[in-house]
């Protein structure tokens, strides 16, 4: 039988949490809820903020809500650069104000065969990138993690190169689906999610989503990522979630949605094709992976 | 009343993994934790056993082999489990899908090959079989554990994504058991004993 989610967070512990947090940290003016937002019961915080992929702090899954406390992320700014006509560099205090959050559930698909469903606040990259005024030649969006060894002790082992690069297509970049977020659970975003600031693009293997933004160009050529350049067989620059496409390694047919016992079957574009299928019409996705 | 103790030790991880299971103390996938512990403890235990032989050697305690077959066992017994968990929690007994995976995935079909290799092993460990089959063919019989161990370390290392540091361990740890073999061996050679 199925374990539900309601039952393993009771709702009441769930909406009092936030309840409590509204009350105390009241960081975020309560944020409404978008149209966006998938009505599927979030997993647990604890789950979400305790099994990360966050190789900066170490490759096992319980290491970063260990580790990621020495992450300093406050000062912090964003470089904008590249081909914009208004470059810039934005501090996180002006990144909350740009727009107005919103909470945006999401389902979220890890390449490795899990998924959760995650409550983020945010909004749309596509609010940051018009204010920067893209130039026409700009085709992609490049992106880069901070990385400072010192800050991020658990790098050294990970066999990935650092800082971690990712990249969207423009048209990627502005869907309204691709989020800039700067929290979860109606908090601020903890360190082992990606404090302050990160992007998440709901309908993409999980790793295309950066942490811990420290740089954004905007380029003409599809920018270097860092799991395709340590490994380019195994992760494309696309990486859309697709059941049809298995990993060399395993398949990608089925997930196990943390907390629940049986799997469940993957959906192309991780539910999201609706908004976003229109993007790669004409293109061979077994090639663009 | 020794080999009882190092029998209750032997079963000390599974003790705790159904502990801290029965807690709910294994984290958010629960059924990767016991995968992953699960897989952890036949390559431990496979090392263990190939370690014996070097042990004797080097701290001068031939009893020690009183206790081989015993660590051989517990590492089929946790090899077991751990095809269990991939049969059951992981694939929901799906043969095709089952068979997919170890024909086109390599460190499925390492791992396979590694527990498929120790079932001769674990069913011949029994003082009868070394009699039916005779010292010398047993022994002979009973070396392909050095495949099984390297398939299981290979297994291993084909999983992680990019963090080999694990899966070198148990390499550098598995080719100094097989290393102390080939050296006594080439010492032994000028003597002549064979």
């Amino acid at each position: 039988m199925p374990i539900r989610h309601s039952e393993v967070t009771p709702r009441s512990v769930y909406l009092n949490r936030r309840g409590f947090l509204a009350g105390a940290a009241a960081k975020f003016a309560t944020p409404g809820k978008s149209p966006l937002s998938t009505t599927e019961t979030p997993t647990p915080y604890q789950d979400v903020t305790t099994y990360n992929n966050f190789y900066e702090f170490g490759t096992d899954k319980s290491q970063p809500a260990q580790r990621a406390h020495t992450l300093i992320t406050s000062p912090w700014s964003v470089t904008i650069e590249g081909l914009v006509a208004r470059p810039r560099i934005i501090d996180i205090d002006e990144i909350l104000k740009l727009a107005p959050l919103e909470e945006r559930i999401y389902r979220m698909r890890c390449v490795e065969g899990w998924s959760m469903v995650i409550p983020w606040v945010g909004f749309s990259l596509s609010e940051l990138i018009k204010r920067v005024e893209p130039l026409s030649k700009a085709r992609y969006v490049a992106f880069e993690s901070f990385y400072n060894s010192k800050q991020m002790p658990g790098a050294g082992g990970a066999g990935i190169p650092f800082p971690y690069v990712e990249g969207l297509r423009m048209d990627e970049a502005l869907n309204p689906l691709t989020l800039l977020s700067v929290g979860l659970y109606g908090d601020l975003l903890p360190k082992q999610n990606g404090a302050p600031v990160r992007i998440v693009v709901p309908w993409k293997y999980g790793f295309k989503s950066i942490k811990s933004i420290a740089r954004i160009r905007f380029v003409e050529k599809e920018p270097p990522t860092t799991w395709s350049r340590s490994n380019a067989r195994e992760y494309g620059f696309y990486s859309n979630v697709n059941p049809k496409v298995d990993h060399p390694r395993w398949s990608q047919a089925k997930e196990r949605r943390i907390g629940e016992f049986f799997k469940r079957d993957t959906l192309p574009f991780n539910g999201y094709g609706a908004q976003t299928a229109s993007m790669y019409d004409g293109m061979d996705l077994r090639k663009y992976y | 009343m020794r080999k009882t103790l190092v029998f209750l030790l032997c079963l000390t991880p599974l003790a705790l993994l159904v502990f801290r299971g029965a807690r709910q103390e294994l984290g958010a996938n629960p059924i990767e934790f016991i995968t992953h512990a699960t897989g952890d403890w036949t390559l431990r235990f496979l090392l263990l056993t190939l370690a014996v032989t070097p042990a004797r050697r080097l701290l001068k305690t031939p009893g020690l082999i009183r206790y081989r077959r015993m660590l051989g066992l517990f590492a089929f017994f946790y090899g077991t489990l751990h095809l269990a968990t991939y049969v059951w929690l992981d694939k929901f007994f799906d043969l095709p899908e089952m068979l997919k995976d170890v024909a086109k995935r390599r460190f499925i079909t390492a791992g396979a090959l590694a527990l498929l290799v120790m079932t001769p092993l674990a069913i011949t460990s029994t003082k009868g079989w070394i009699r039916r089959l005779g010292g010398r063919n047993w022994q002979r019989l009973h070396r392909l554990v050095y495949l099984s161990a390297a398939a299981g370390v290979v297994h291993y290392w084909w999983l992680v994504k990019s963090d080999i540091r694990e899966p070198a361990a148990y390499a550098v740890a598995l080719v100094a058991l097989l290393g102390f073999r080939a050296a006594t061996l080439s010492l032994r050679q000028p003597v002549g004993s064979r």
